[in-house]
């Protein structure tokens, strides 16, 4: 029979230490298609993804590219093949512009091995033209937005005349509008008779883009289907290997005093620019408020401000009925503020440290982990296993595993647990879900929920207008550094939240 | 028989294999591999130069245990204690910069300064040593003190400047050396008796020498300094691996940005950890100016104490014993020098060496890689 596969891999397997992250995998993708490669965070698609790309040698399996047995040893090959990848993390240049960037490493050259750069240029424009990119060929990269960032990025592949083009988790650092663009964009190239796998966890895209899919769970192949024959819950118990509620179960909220009253705050950003304006809100305990929003309106700034990391221009903060405008972290910490960071690499982990060391991050200097100045490492480990089993948290090693090697999912969890745990009154939890699969949002939001059922307040800040509808009691929406309107949950409506996320519509601000 | 002998052999062969592959042991088996291949560049410019290469290995074993191996069998007495004796002092100074280095860097730091530390270390001993008249009791503990001191408050304005301004403190520490050489070499002309190149001889009151270890080792310059030593390897280890203190040094090393989001004070903890870097460094300075010599020497140019101490930390891994163990590798190189030069082998083959060693190490990501290959053969 002749196929017009474009990929097949066949049975590849790939095993690092301790874990064999693609367990006899197939993957055969149709000339001109979108192919969605679904899984949960560590499931074995980059993995996957990589060994295509030559960044890794399978263990076992074939590789066919257009019915040819080939051998990808490294990403040149993989180039020669046709093959290009945008990588979830950009590898540009910052101070080149995107010309330069686009041309690196195979630059055109004039007399005197001078590069040519109003020819390549060109040609950079026509290729933009040509699927509808709108990418300016002599703009900084630092000086675009991440959208635009991604689109040099496809360009960098069109340019090297790949037709083969994998995207890695492409709209994890996009914005909603990008995104659709994005969509669009893929659509077009497929058009143009380029053939796209797609690695995403996110269920919505495949539905909106995908023409057929293809689902791991833990390293396994589950199966491909037609994605007009699926819909999302089916692919979410594919890729889970459970039912998934989508809807997060919750009764009526039982109100109590306030915790978190923020009157007229005022801060600045990192360029001295007001990037919160005069805000007042107030968390009651057994809420869940959520501050919604685009990002990049104020709520990084607001959530340092709040925990203490980002010193604040005027205005009060009162937690609990203490003023605690001007204490330090600790204090804060100690007097019930948990928190759960936006950047949980950054922010929320030592990722060398061992996932014991970071579960008692901020509780290493109290008894009884600490006695006499000297760590207990015995108790650590103790509340480390509790908080593990307590919290389903899953690593290669238990307590010894270092962070680092950990998926992102359980990451995540990790730090819910240690900051759960504490028992604070007051929960900021900012973006917790961003970057993870159903599976892992589903327990984070029941946690949440169950924190609020608890009594406590949490604040909740999110992107996601989803989330923020499913989850939250009430919902701040935040602009420009202002709160533009504090509506209900349950009387309002995905429409009205994206308008006065946009700017475009204001809503009640007063607080009873 | 010789089956068996073959089945044994190739049953080491593969405990070997799997302990070389451990993730666990890479820690000790990076370095040591690192160690060897140095010593196999020293072999092979041996060669290549027409010598005998196992003068290295007599070179390095009378420098260290003092026993000449070419004296075996034609009735000279074989042993000389003096070596050992030498041995210990040429180790003690780089391992204490090696546990200086090796501090700042545990806790995300680059200190570049253990060199100027150490000259202001050797400085305030001597200055103690020279102007003050005291009882031994309070003299000697007061010298190294005030020595400590000099070291540590040459660490503390690195780490201000960078805790409170952001400075880079590569740039600030390799600047307080030169003003540490200047500085020293000025102020020990400025005390009483001083010539062009040295200070009066220190009381004896505040001498770490000592005459009976002197007698013990053929009288070799060893002094009571390794018990000084011996109780900054336990210190280093007990502050970082075993305190709350450490823990937070360590974390602000891996990361800042989530220590800070933990409550833990990073900017305090970057001039604290600079200051007891800069400490240890002051400690090896004071063991060569009341120690080793007993006088203050002006000196014409850096004697490389600072580089030898980067080059131990990363030999040693930046832990305690790693650091006394590759001070210790890398003193014997230096001791052996002068006997190499006897032996009319150049003495920059032990600085090849040394180098080699550093630069193995540095490229221990590949050692590592090299390491897990060798793991997947073994499962194949």
């Amino acid at each position: 029979m002749e196929s017009n596969y474009v990929i097949e891999m066949t049975g590849i397997t790939k095993v690092f230490p301790g874990i064999k992250a693609n367990d006899k995998v197939d993957l055969h993708v149709r000339d001109r298609e979108i192919h969605a490669l679904l899984g949960e965070n560590g499931a074995g698609k980059s993995t996957l993804m990589s060994v295509l790309f030559g960044l890794y040698q399978p263990e076992e399996g074939t590789i066919k590219i257009r019915g040819k047995e080939v051998e990808i040893t490294d990403p040149n090959v993989a180039n020669s093949l046709g093959i290009g990848m945008v990588h979830q993390h950009f590898k540009l240049v910052d101070n080149f512009t995107v010309t330069e960037n686009i041309i690196l490493g195979m630059e055109p050259k004039k007399s005197f091995g001078r590069i040519d750069i109003e020819k390549a240029a060109k040609r950079v424009k026509e290729l933009s033209e040509q699927y509808g990119l709108m990418v300016d060929p002599y703009a900084k990269i630092e000086d675009i937005t991440v959208g635009m960032q991604q689109r040099v990025e496809i360009l960098k592949m069109l340019y090297r005349n790949a037709d083969i083009l994998i995207f890695d988790e492409p709209t994890a650092v996009l914005t909603p509008q990008e995104i659709d663009e994005l969509m669009n964009i893929m659509r077009e190239l497929v058009k143009e008779g380029k053939t796209i796998v797609l690695i995403t966890h996110k269920l919505k895209e495949i539905k909106q883009v995908a023409d057929r899919c293809t689902v791991l769970r833990r390293g396994k192949y589950i199966g491909t289907v037609d994605v007009a024959d699926a819909d999302e819950q089916q692919l979410a118990e594919m890729m889970v290997g459970r039912p998934v509620n989508f809807v997060v179960e919750k009764g009526k909220a039982k109100v109590g005093p306030v915790v978190l009253e923020v009157n007229n705050l005022n801060v600045l950003d990192n360029r001295k620019l007001p990037a919160v304006r005069n805000l007042s809100f107030k968390v009651r305990s057994g809420e869940i408020l959520c501050i919604a929003g685009i990002d990049g309106n104020g709520q990084s700034e607001l959530v340092e401000a709040l925990y203490g990391l980002r010193p604040i221009e005027s205005g009060q903060i009162i937690h609990d009925g203490k003023d605690i405008t001007h204490k330090t972290i600790r204090e804060r910490v100690e007097g019930g503020i948990g928190l759960i960071p936006e950047d949980r690499h950054k922010h929320g982990l030592v990722l060398d440290f061992r996932l014991d060391s970071n579960m008692v991050l901020l509780d290493y200097y109290k008894e009884p982990f600490q006695k006499h100045g000297l760590i207990q490492f015995d108790e650590i480990k103790k509340q480390s296993d509790h908080l593990i089993k307590e919290f389903d948290v899953r690593s290669g090693e238990g307590s010894e595993t270092i962070a680092r090697s950990m998926s992102g999912g359980n990451q995540q969890k990790a730090i819910i647990a240690r900051e759960i745990n504490r028992s604070p009154n007051l929960l900021i939890a900012s973006q917790p879900t961003r970057g993870l699969d159903v599976g892992a949002i589903e327990y984070i939001h029941k946690r949440l929920v169950e924190e609020r059922d608890k009594g406590r307040g949490v604040l909740l800040i999110s992107l996601e207008l989803e989330e923020v509808l499913n989850v939250s009691d009430r919902i701040a929406v935040i602009y420009e550094g202002e709160i533009v309107g504090i509506v209900d949950a349950k009387k309002t409506n995905a429409n009205e939240l994206g308008l006065m996320m946009s700017g475009s519509k204001r809503g009640e601000v007063n607080e009873s | 028989m010789k089956a068996k002998f073959i089945q044994t052999v190739k049953k080491m062969k593969d405990n070997l294999r799997s302990w070389l592959s451990d993730e666990k042991n890479m820690n000790l088996s990076v370095p040591l591999i690192a160690i060897m291949l140095g010593f196999a560049v020293g072999i092979l410019i041996m060669i290549l130069t027409g010598r005998d290469p196992l003068d290295i290995f007599r070179a390095l074993i009378r420098a260290t245990v003092g026993i000449d191996t070419t004296k075996f069998g034609s009735g000279k007495t074989v042993f000389n204690p003096r070596y050992v004796g030498e041995f210990i002092v040429f180790s003690m100074p780089i391992i204490l910069t090696g546990l200086s280095v090796a501090f700042a860097f545990r806790t995300g730091l680059f200190n570049i300064g253990a060199e100027g530390q150490l000259m202001m270390g050797a400085f305030g001993a001597i200055v103690v040593g020279v102007l003050f008249d005291l009882p031994a009791i309070i003299h000697l503990p007061l010298a190294i003190f005030v020595g400590i001191l000099f070291g540590a408050l040459w660490g503390f304005v690195p780490g201000l400047l960078k805790a409170k301004f952001g400075v880079h403190e590569v740039v600030v520490t390799i600047m307080m050396n030169y003003i540490a050489l200047f500085f020293t070499n000025y102020y020990y002309k400025q005390l009483p008796g001083s010539n062009n190149v040295k200070t009066v001889p220190i009381h004896e009151t505040a001498s770490l020498q000592s005459d009976f270890l002197s007698n013990l080792t053929n009288s070799s310059r060893l002094h009571w300094g390794f018990i000084l030593v011996a109780i900054a390897v336990f210190f280093f280890w007990l502050i970082i691996e075993k305190t709350s203190f450490g823990f937070e040094l360590r974390a602000a090393g891996f990361n800042k940005h989530a220590s800070k989001y933990a409550g833990m004070k990073v900017d305090r903890n970057i001039i604290l950890s600079m200051v007891i870097s800069g400490a240890f460094a002051g400690l090896g300075g004071v063991l060569i100016s009341i120690g080793t010599f007993d006088y203050g020497r002006v000196l014409p140019a850096f004697e490389g104490y600072g580089f030898d101490g980067i080059a131990v930390a990363l030999v040693g891994n930046t832990t305690a014993l790693g650091s006394l163990l590759a001070g210790l590798l890398f003193g014997a190189l230096k001791a052996a020098q002068p006997l190499m030069q006897a032996r009319g082998i150049p003495k920059d083959i032990a600085s090849i060496i040394i180098a080699s060693v550093v630069v193995f190490v540095a490229m221990q990501s590949g050692i590592r890689s090299f390491l897990h290959k060798l793991r997947k053969v073994e499962e194949e």
